[in-house]
């Protein structure tokens, strides 16, 4: 009998549900391991299968949207030793996984919390709902790789968002793999989309694209790259999460303001019967 | 090899007095390598292009492209939206070049005639009991007068495939120069709906009958069935319309219609002609695109180019 000769795996994108190459064709080593460089191109098609991927999205029921995401935590669990062979400490999986239910819980809650009738001088019922922004650019934070993932991707999906992520460059493997969690749990695709390879490639292309609404900077830690990002979102007037400049605290509280961040408000009047 | 031009110019122009003759010609026409067919047609698409190529080309398909609606649901306002789409395609930039048509039924001629006139912007309009073909010849022939009247400048029909398929060359013939009679001075582009033709083999015949007959253009499908413009099937198509050139010297247009909706796949037809033809159809008169979504693609990637930033589709009106 000859030797086994190990299968290795490569790393490649997330688009659209798929897990293609870079359409460039290049790759980068990184952990030990080829992944794919993203070209602005990647971020071009990313786009295209997020806004794809909106109206099923945001037009599933709140509850729905929850047993999703609930699945993809559990879907999260059962990969726990994957993650802990990739580097990844056994406490921050554990952590991610909580964060990840914790949001999934939030799915058919918020409406109740942020959205509500309002009181107007006429015959009228007024009533405010939040809505989903739509496509959202996320710059994931550069490290605890999976933890921070998970903590800008679920606020962000959890209320109807689509999102195009630009993974953390030095830790891509795993955000592949967490792409790998998302693919086998019911979440539609292009819902999530992950970009790998450098975020000054692929982060100006998103901030400058027009069909994106909104824009995560998150993991943007050159000041002056967070500039630049912010001044192109500008041009269509996305909305824009600024990175802490003291650095963000991801085993605390992480509070709603993430996604609070990512709605619009919707207020209807209804006139009232006689 | 003039003396083989010359007979072979003669001896088309009598094979539409019998079936016999026709049938010989038709089914003596070489048959199409469908591998090979395919094959150049896929590694033509694989060229990359770029840059001021990509501009020129992303300008010449705006001015080639037909703009196309032909719904149930059609509207006078919705035409004569579409109509004004065709004259200024970006509003927000003035360089950009107009459609080479508009598109529609008959019903909805004069509506478009009102806001294209003069402009440039040819009007063309689908006739001959579009989409299937199957009506009486007298029905056939008065839709296209009809269409004609109202102002249309170029007449898109359809073959009687039923005939077509069940070998009835002859009457396939008779009707397209009947309704060539009945287009006057209208240009007429003839159907071949190939998505129904089953074989490459009978995409070539039909490309032959349509130009043996007198049309100006051969157009590739209504967009009603299933399987609508293919890159081989127009490579046959491109590969009749130069053979017929160098057998008779006159010049028949192109034109792929349905399921084309990216300028990567027009730039592929672009590519193909180049190949194939040569520049001299290179033109909004001799090749031409069928189609509806895919002008707010061409505007997008000509924003890009210009802008040097990714443009959406909420930039762009819906038809």
């Amino acid at each position: 009998m000859s030797e086994r000769v190990a299968v290795r795996k490569t790393y490649k994108l997330f688009i659209g549900g798929k897990f293609p190459r870079s359409e460039s064709g290049r790759s980068y080593l990184v952990q030990s391991s080829n992944v794919s460089l993203a070209s602005r191109k990647d971020a071009r098609d990313a786009v295209v299968a997020a806004r794809a991927a909106v109206k099923g999205w945001a037009g599933a029921t709140a509850y729905n949207r929850g047993q999703i995401l609930y699945r993809a935590a559990e879907m999260l669990e059962g990969r726990r030793e994957q993650f802990v062979a990739l580097g990844i400490p056994g406490d921050e999986v554990d952590a991610a996984v909580d964060r990840w239910v914790w949001y999934a819980g939030w799915a058919d809650k918020l409406a109740q919390v942020y959205g509500g009738a309002n009181p107007v001088a006429g015959p009228y019922f007024n009533i405010s709902a939040p809505e989903p922004t739509g496509v959202v650019a996320v710059v994931a934070p550069e490290r605890p790789a999976l933890l921070g993932l998970v903590s800008v991707i679920a606020p962000a999906i959890v209320t109807g968002n689509t999102v195009v992520v630009a993974a953390s460059p030095s830790e891509p493997l795993a955000a592949v793999t967490l792409a790998e969690v998302l693919a086998t749990s019911d979440l539609p695709g292009g819902v999530v989309n992950i970009l790998t390879g450098a975020i000054t490639e692929t982060a100006p292309a998103l901030a400058a694209h027009m069909d994106v609404n909104a824009i995560d900077l998150t993991g943007v830690t050159d000041a002056s790259l967070a500039t630049e990002l912010e001044v192109k979102a500008a041009e269509n007037l996305k909305r824009v999460l600024r990175p802490a400049p003291a650095g963000h605290d991801w085993s605390g509280d992480p509070g709603v303001t993430r996604m609070t961040a990512l709605l619009e408000t919707k207020t209807v009047w209804h006139p009232k019967g006689v | 090899m003039t003396a083989t031009t010359t007979s072979a110019r003669s001896d088309l122009s009598e094979l539409g007095r019998s079936e016999t003759a026709l049938r010989t010609f038709l089914h003596g026409l070489p048959g199409v390598d469908q591998v090979g067919a395919e094959q150049r047609a896929a590694q033509l698409g694989t060229r990359s292009i770029k840059t001021t190529a990509k501009a020129q080309a992303i300008d010449l398909a705006i001015r080639m492209v037909d703009l196309t609606t032909l719904e149930g649901a059609d509207t006078p306002g919705k035409v004569r939206a579409l109509a004004a789409k065709a004259l200024r395609p970006d509003p927000a930039d003035p360089s950009c070049p107009h459609v080479g048509a508009v598109c529609v039924y008959p019903a909805m001629v004069p509506y478009v005639a009102e806001v294209l006139g003069g402009s440039g912007v040819h009007l063309a309009s689908v006739a001959t009991a579009f989409p299937s073909g199957q009506a009486p010849l007298e029905i056939k022939l008065a839709d296209t007068r009809a269409a004609v009247a109202a102002g249309a400048d170029e007449i898109d029909m359809v073959i009687n495939r039923g005939a077509f398929l069940a070998g009835r060359y002859k009457e396939v013939y008779d009707e397209i120069v009947a309704t060539k009679e009945a287009c006057g001075d209208a240009h007429l582009k003839v159907i071949l709906e190939t998505g129904e033709l089953a074989t490459y083999d009978n995409v070539r015949r039909a490309s032959w009958l349509a130009m043996l007959a007198g049309g100006d253009f051969i157009k590739t499908s209504t967009g009603k069935v299933p399987v609508a413009a293919t890159l081989p099937v127009t490579l046959v198509m491109l590969e009749a319309v130069r053979d017929f050139r160098a057998a008779t010297g006159r010049q028949v247009g192109v034109k792929p219609a349905g399921g084309i909706k990216t300028t990567k796949d027009a730039i592929k037809y672009l590519v193909m002609v180049n190949e194939t033809v040569g520049p001299d159809w290179l033109d909004p008169d001799w090749f031409r695109f069928g189609a509806s979504s895919l002008l707010n693609d061409l505007l997008m990637q000509r924003t890009k180019l210009t802008t040097g930033v990714y443009s959406g589709p909420d930039y762009f009106t819906l038809d």
